[in-house]
């Protein structure tokens, strides 16, 4: 539902000014988004200084750098530190994207950093993604085929393969789905740029063989068609995806099957 | 209490959509021709006197043009306002209510227009 203001016990206030490390010479200023859904308290910015002699570059360095010697409450996810399991997705100066892969050079500090929006989150930088996850199950994200199962692979041709570049890659860190207004106002029923791409993937993939079923599950107004090409989806994508083109693809396709 | 799952697969997909998405393609692209016939239309017929005017639109070709340029018109900001109204409305007796507004009161522009290219082009 759409919602112009938060609601009040989802107010910001101003949080805790941890000081720079004594002796530090170059610091970089971090201002974070701290919850805690045990002390009742409403959501708070905390304020960090970051020593960049003693961290690494990116952004997911110096999160890392404060829990481990400023502040071992903050609560985030991350996993690889280098772009391929998406878990450290957030809002790093107002654009959704992997902390791991962003360097702390290209933003302006302070840098800013909140969790992915519009969700809920579920501790500081740690958004509910459940929703997200059975929607992407929904799609059923595995090769259906009917016919009997060759002695080896399903083959695929060189040209077919290469219609599943730039769909493959996408690491389903939800970036795109939680930057898409549509998706903002209606989760419940608009599956998102995420999962919509995945979806495309297999209607795309030459050896899956339920293509219409897949069509037939996508054709609503809203699990589709809430797409308004708005593409801010394609826009922060941190593996330079294209959702919106998927998506676009589908339509085509639920197009092509009709005429 | 409910699944998620439940949730997510709710009443199931509509099968329809396609439709709908497709006639908002059509008219915007019939849109585009009539809207620029239009403001031709317009620019040539401002400042001619009323006599002028009431026998060009009496012609069947104008009147023709202008008549599909209401339907397109109508037809796509009925689709495009139902659209607006599913993104932000979600009561459902609030957004049945509008839907129905937005049907009839394009029917009501629609056939105002429509009646009135008519009644100069049949010189009633
Ligand atoms: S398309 Fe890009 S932004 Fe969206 S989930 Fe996949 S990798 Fe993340
Ligand atoms: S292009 Fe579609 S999916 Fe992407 S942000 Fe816009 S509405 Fe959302
Ligand atoms: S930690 Fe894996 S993508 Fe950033």
């Amino acid at each position: 539902m759409v919602q112009f203001t938060l609601p009040k016990n989802s107010k910001i206030t101003k949080g805790k000014t941890w000081p720079a490390p004594a002796g530090a010479k170059r610091t970089t200023e971090f201002r974070i988004y701290r919850w805690n859904p045990e002390d009742g308290q409403n959501p708070r910015i905390d304020t960090y200084f970051v020593d960049r002699d003693d961290c690494g570059p990116m952004v997911l360095d110096a999160i890392i750098w404060i829990k481990n010697k400023v502040d071992s409450t903050l609560t985030f996810r991350r996993s690889c530190r280098e772009g391929v399991c998406g878990s450290c997705a957030m809002n790093i100066d107002g654009l959704n994207t992997l902390a791991c892969t962003l360097a702390m050079d290209d933003v302006a500090a302070p840098i800013k950093v909140y969790p992915l929006p519009h969700a809920d989150v579920v501790k500081d930088l740690v958004p509910d993604l459940t929703l997200f996850y059975e929607q992407y199950a929904s799609i059923e994200p595995w090769l259906q085929t009917d016919s009997p199962p060759p002695e080896r692979e399903w083959r695929q041709s060189h040209e077919d393969r290469a219609k599943l570049d730039g769909l493959y890659e996408c690491i389903l860190c939800a970036c795109c789905t939680t930057s898409c207004p549509s998706y903002w106002w209606n989760a419940d029923r608009y599956l998102g740029p995420a999962v919509l791409l995945q979806a495309y993937r297999w209607i795309v993939d030459s050896r899956d063989e339920g293509t219409g079923d897949r069509l037939d599950n996508l054709e609503d107004p809203f699990r589709l068609y809430r797409c308004h090409t708005i593409m801010n989806c394609s826009k922060t994508c941190p593996k330079g995806l294209n959702p919106a083109k998927a998506i676009a693809e589908i339509k085509k396709k639920m197009v092509e099957r009709q005429v | 209490m409910r699944t998620l799952r439940h949730r997510v697969r709710g009443l199931g997909p509509a099968h329809s959509g396609t439709g709908h998405f497709w006639l908002q393609r059509t008219t915007a692209i019939a849109n585009a021709a009539l809207v620029i016939y239009f403001v031709f239309l317009f620019v040539t017929l401002a400042g001619r006197s009323h006599a002028a005017v009431v026998a060009t639109i009496g012609q069947p070709v104008v009147a023709i043009l202008l008549l599909a340029a209401i339907l397109s018109i109508v037809v796509h900001m009925r689709v495009g306002m139902q659209v607006i109204i599913e993104d932000y409305v979600h009561g459902e007796a609030a957004k049945v209510t509008l839907l129905l507004a937005n049907t009839f009161f394009a029917i009501a522009v629609g056939l105002a227009a429509a009646f009135a290219v008519l009644r100069i082009s049949f010189g009633l």
